[in-house]
């Protein structure tokens, strides 16, 4: 995709209204899913990662898998991003052209194509994400390169569009992450991700790790992305009030298991298993 | 014409002669490197490996370049070396001299004679033709090395044509000098494929390896590593729309013999830093100094 | 016509010249032998063939001698020599059970069957410069050690370890091992070829990796199990002939290391071993090789690699210190066509910036 489809992608998306009922509830007949998840299990070793896992992802939905530390949702993160394939269970992507990609068998040169074309990853710590010793606009422009833009005036230009969506100033561009601060480098992370409008973008605890004011804000700038561009996004955080903003549907994981899911207000306002209360409630408590 | 040098041996003196194999290395080497060097004409600008062996120059000094030649060199070649443009740097005299007594081949300084032409950071200004073969000598073949230390890496890169990265390189070039700041090992795109080295030629030769009528040959000795471009294919060098590849030019022509279009060598001549330009080709220099005296 | 580029045949011939001056130094001090430098220089001489890969004393002498002392030059002329010598196969392994040890420590074990033996150590030599060295010694020197106090094999120490099931035993391949000379190094290499790679690696690069492993970048806590120094027996099967027929006898130094041990629930604990080997006397290379071997087994044992002596890539790409100080010093060689590439760049960046400076300062 060229920068100009990308900001014609950008700007279409932008009037769009966003609102809850776009989500299609009906189901495979209604729209085709983005991403199917069929009992899926893994194991490292004897060690239980997750265990008969299943759900699908439409087009434009937050999926938000939440949990404490160890009950397994990186894994499954991983297990959808394809780094690993699971032991048990299958994984399909529909990709722009249609065309279903089984996940377990996708091939290294496919994998990498969707994850800079197609995906977006966002990590907990931004210095696994983004380029330290490469300036800001050349972090954002990377992927477009990789997809051919091979206009500096172009590329310059959507970096410093995307600067300001991420509320960093202009005359930052030439800096290198080093130089930001934890938060500012994490939103510059989200925009490297979203430079080439990705239809589905994984993020790991994207909030994980700021303080507390520097979250509010960054939850804030993530949220409008997220009706503005229509985002898909499966989203793994141990902070339910994280999970309450930005997605629509949760999984609630203990011990590598699933042991709740639904709309996220129903969810968290109404939760039904025992493990969800003890979530909710300690939120509330602290 | 002038007539092909005939080297001496220099160190024939103080050394006991050792009978070594025509063109030093055994035939089974050099069909070895033989067959990396046509997996390497058949996949224009990939790296392929081939096993190395040790020379009695230093890893660094041109080995991989000698190793291409003695496995290619026939009785009948003329073969012409460079370093810098000159025949008479004392590394190119040395690797001719090599030549001249492991396999007794006919030498000469003159491009248009040559069969082959071993060379290090030029190609001669005087445009090759069919039947030639441009041997470089190279020190780092990857060219993605500067933004991925691991080889596992790269050849991954390489493999799935990920070469976004080298643009990121351009990008921050352009982002912090206004221009592309890369002058010399200025990288290509091969035969619409891969990204390849062109060794360490100031960019100013890139233009001569597309569409050449001659093959090139690429030895990495100490990398284990022999790449190539065969006659008549498209290189291009990496650039923007709106920064386009453009190569060094100079205001004076050079000192020697006038030329305007030749890759000139800065020389101090004085305590005052009074510099002059030449010609970095001695023999295109020196062809033309010739005919200026002739026809005044 | 401006000729400082001329003449670099004659630059070269005087070069030589000086060289083979330099290299007999003061003719009023009599010349070195090669047979004294093979029996008095007998370490260097062994390092050269460690590191040169060909097991000569004679030729590696020569080298010492050719190269005016450094044993990197040395190594490097018995390399471009060994790569000319035709191949007529590969030999039985040696059988370092069966060598018969002069030297022969275990770290592990207070006595062992065999019994330590400490050989021609400078391990508990006080370092104490030896005035008595400087002058030659009169007539043939006496020798005061019980050179026959030991003579004959004696069991690897590891082998009890084995006997117990503490300890892995090593596995040999079903298919032959490969060979760095004849094919380029590709990763993930195999532990064969890291052997091979690492019995060639600069002696210094390789006690610096164990030395920084045994500082904590990648620890893998060694004990010496056994040293051992000695004379192996070495067999060739010649095509002709089905059997195989003793061909000579090398001196080798063979490190075997324990290290910390792996294990959990589903494994019984046991130890992990790290192995060293080296032509010659080569103490500090074999028992260095054995810590590096072990670090780069990391990935066997599930360890983290923090560490560069862990690291595949990073230690066989840089331990030969053939192609490293050729790199390194090939940076002498005229670069003059690049740098005028970069000095014509500079200056037309410092061209370019001072021109957008005066357009901003006239527009103000």
């Amino acid at each position: 995709m060229t920068a100009a489809q990308a900001a014609e992608h950008i700007s279409s998306a932008t009037v769009t209204p966003f609102h809850l009922n776009a989500i299609p509830a009906g189901g495979p007949d209604a729209e085709p899913t983005l991403l199917s998840v069929r009992g899926v299990s893994h194991y490292y070793g004897n060690r239980l990662g997750c265990r008969d896992i299943g759900f699908e992802l439409w087009p434009g939905e937050v999926l938000g898998i939440v949990g404490e530390s160890g009950s397994g949702k990186s894994t499954l993160l991983n297990l959808l991003a394809g780094r690993f394939p699971p032991s048990i269970g299958s994984i399909h992507y529909r990709d722009g052209q249609g065309i279903l990609h089984d996940i377990n068998s996708l091939s290294e040169a496919v994998r990498r194509r969707l994850l800079r074309t197609e995906w977006g990853f966002v990590h907990q710590n931004p210095r696994d994400g983004l380029r330290m010793r490469v300036s800001a606009g050349g972090n954002i422009g990377e992927r477009l390169m990789a997809c051919g833009n091979r206009h500096y005036g172009n590329i310059r230009h959507t970096a410093l569009d995307w600067l300001s969506r991420v509320e960093i100033a202009a005359d930052r561009i030439d800096d290198r992450p080093m130089a930001y601060s934890g938060g500012m480098q994490q939103r510059l992370q989200i925009a490297r991700n979203l430079v080439s409008s990705p239809r589905l973008v994984f993020m790991d605890e994207p909030t994980g790790g700021l303080d507390v004011s520097v979250q509010a804000r960054l939850l804030d700038l993530l949220r409008q992305l997220v009706r503005q561009l229509n985002l898909s996004m499966v989203l793994v955080t141990h902070d339910l009030a994280v999970a309450r903003l930005l997605a629509h549907r949760l999984i609630v994981m203990r011990r590598g298991e699933v042991v709740e899911t639904g709309l996220s207000d129903q969810v968290l306002d109404d939760p039904q298993h025992a493990y969800t209360q003890l979530l909710v409630s300690s939120i509330l408590q602290g | 014409m002038p007539p092909a040098t005939n080297e001496t041996d220099s160190q024939s003196t103080d050394q006991k002669v050792v009978s070594y194999n025509f063109a030093y290395l055994d035939e089974q080497t050099k069909r070895t490197i033989r067959r990396s060097i046509l997996k390497a004409v058949a996949i224009p600008g990939y790296q392929a490996p081939f096993g190395g062996r040790e020379m009695p120059m230093p890893y660094g000094w041109g080995t991989g370049g000698i190793q291409v030649s003695a496995a290619i060199l026939g009785k009948n070649d003329v073969f012409k070396v460079i370093d810098q443009g000159s025949d008479d740097t004392t590394n190119a005299v040395s690797i001719r001299a090599f030549f001249a007594r492991v396999a007794g081949v006919r030498t000469t300084t003159t491009t248009a004679e040559a069969d082959i032409i071993q060379t290090r950071h030029r190609i001669p200004e005087q445009p090759l033709r069919e039947g030639q073969i441009m041997v470089y000598q190279v020190p780092i073949p990857e060219p993605l090395r500067w933004m991925e230390p691991s080889e596992v890496e790269t050849r991954t890169m390489h493999a799935l044509e990920e070469y976004g990265v080298m643009h990121v390189k351009l990008y921050e070039d352009i982002a912090r000098h206004g221009d592309i700041a890369t002058s010399f090992d200025y990288p290509v795109l091969v035969n619409q494929r891969y990204v390849m080295s062109p060794s360490p030629l100031p960019k100013f030769d890139n233009p001569k390896m597309d569409q050449c009528p001659a093959l090139q040959l690429f030895g990495a000795g100490r990398e284990k590593r022999i790449y190539a471009i065969p006659p008549y294919t498209a290189v291009k060098s990496l650039d923007f729309e709106d920064y386009p590849f453009a190569v060094q030019h100079w205001d004076k022509p050079c000192a020697i013999c006038g030329a305007t279009d030749s890759y000139l060598d800065e020389i101090i001549t004085d305590d005052a830093g009074t510099r002059m330009f030449v010609c970095s080709d001695t023999d295109y220099c020196g062809r033309r100094a010739n005919e200026n005296r002739s026809t005044p | 016509m401006y000729v400082a580029v001329k003449g670099g045949e004659r630059a070269i011939k005087n070069a030589h010249a000086l060289l083979a001056e330099k290299r007999r130094g003061d003719t009023a001090v009599s010349e070195v032998g090669v047979d004294q430098i093979r029996e008095q220089l007998s370490l260097a001489v062994d390092r050269v063939m460690a590191e040169g890969s060909l097991y000569d004393r004679d030729l590696a002498a020569l080298a010492v001698k050719q190269a005016r002392g450094d044993l990197v030059e040395a190594i490097f002329l018995l390399r471009a020599y060994r790569t000319t010598l035709p191949r007529f196969g590969s030999s039985q392994p040696v059988d370092t059970a069966q060598m018969q040890v002069r030297r022969r420590i275990s770290a592990t074990y207070k006595d062992v069957p065999g019994g330590q033996l400490l050989g021609p150590t400078f391990d508990y030599t006080h370092r104490l410069l030896d005035t008595n060295l400087a002058m030659p010694a009169e007539g043939p020197a006496e020798t005061s050690a019980e050179t026959a106090s030991f003579t004959g094999t004696c069991p690897k120490v590891l082998s009890f370890l084995e006997k117990e099931g503490l300890l892995p035993p090593e596995e040999g391949g079903d298919s032959p091992p490969g060979d760095l000379t004849r094919q380029p190094l590709e990763l993930p290499a195999g532990r064969d070829i890291r052997l091979q790679n690492l019995a060639r690696a600069d002696e210094g690069l390789l006690l610096a990796l164990a030395y920084s492993s045994q500082r904590g970048f990648g620890a893998t806590h060694p004990f010496v199990g056994e040293l051992r120094m000695g004379e192996v027996e070495v067999f060739f099967t010649p095509e002709e002939l089905a059997f195989p027929v003793l061909v000579g006898e090398v001196t080798l130094t063979e490190c075997e290391s324990v290290n910390q041990f792996t294990g959990g629930k589903d494994r019984p604990a046991s130890f992990t071993r790290g192995y060293g080997l080296a032509f010659g006397e080569n103490e500090r290379k074999a028992l260095s090789m054995a810590i590096v071997d072990r670090a780069l087994r990391s990935g066997d044992f599930d360890e983290e690699v923090r560490g560069p002596a862990q690291n595949e890539e990073f230690v066989l790409y840089h331990s030969d210190n053939v192609e490293a100080s050729g790199f390194v010093q090939h940076i002498k060689l005229p670069h003059y066509v690049d740098f005028q590439a970069d000095l014509a760049l500079v200056r037309a960046l410092r061209a370019r910036t001072d021109k957008e400076r005066g357009n901003a300062a006239s527009d103000e």
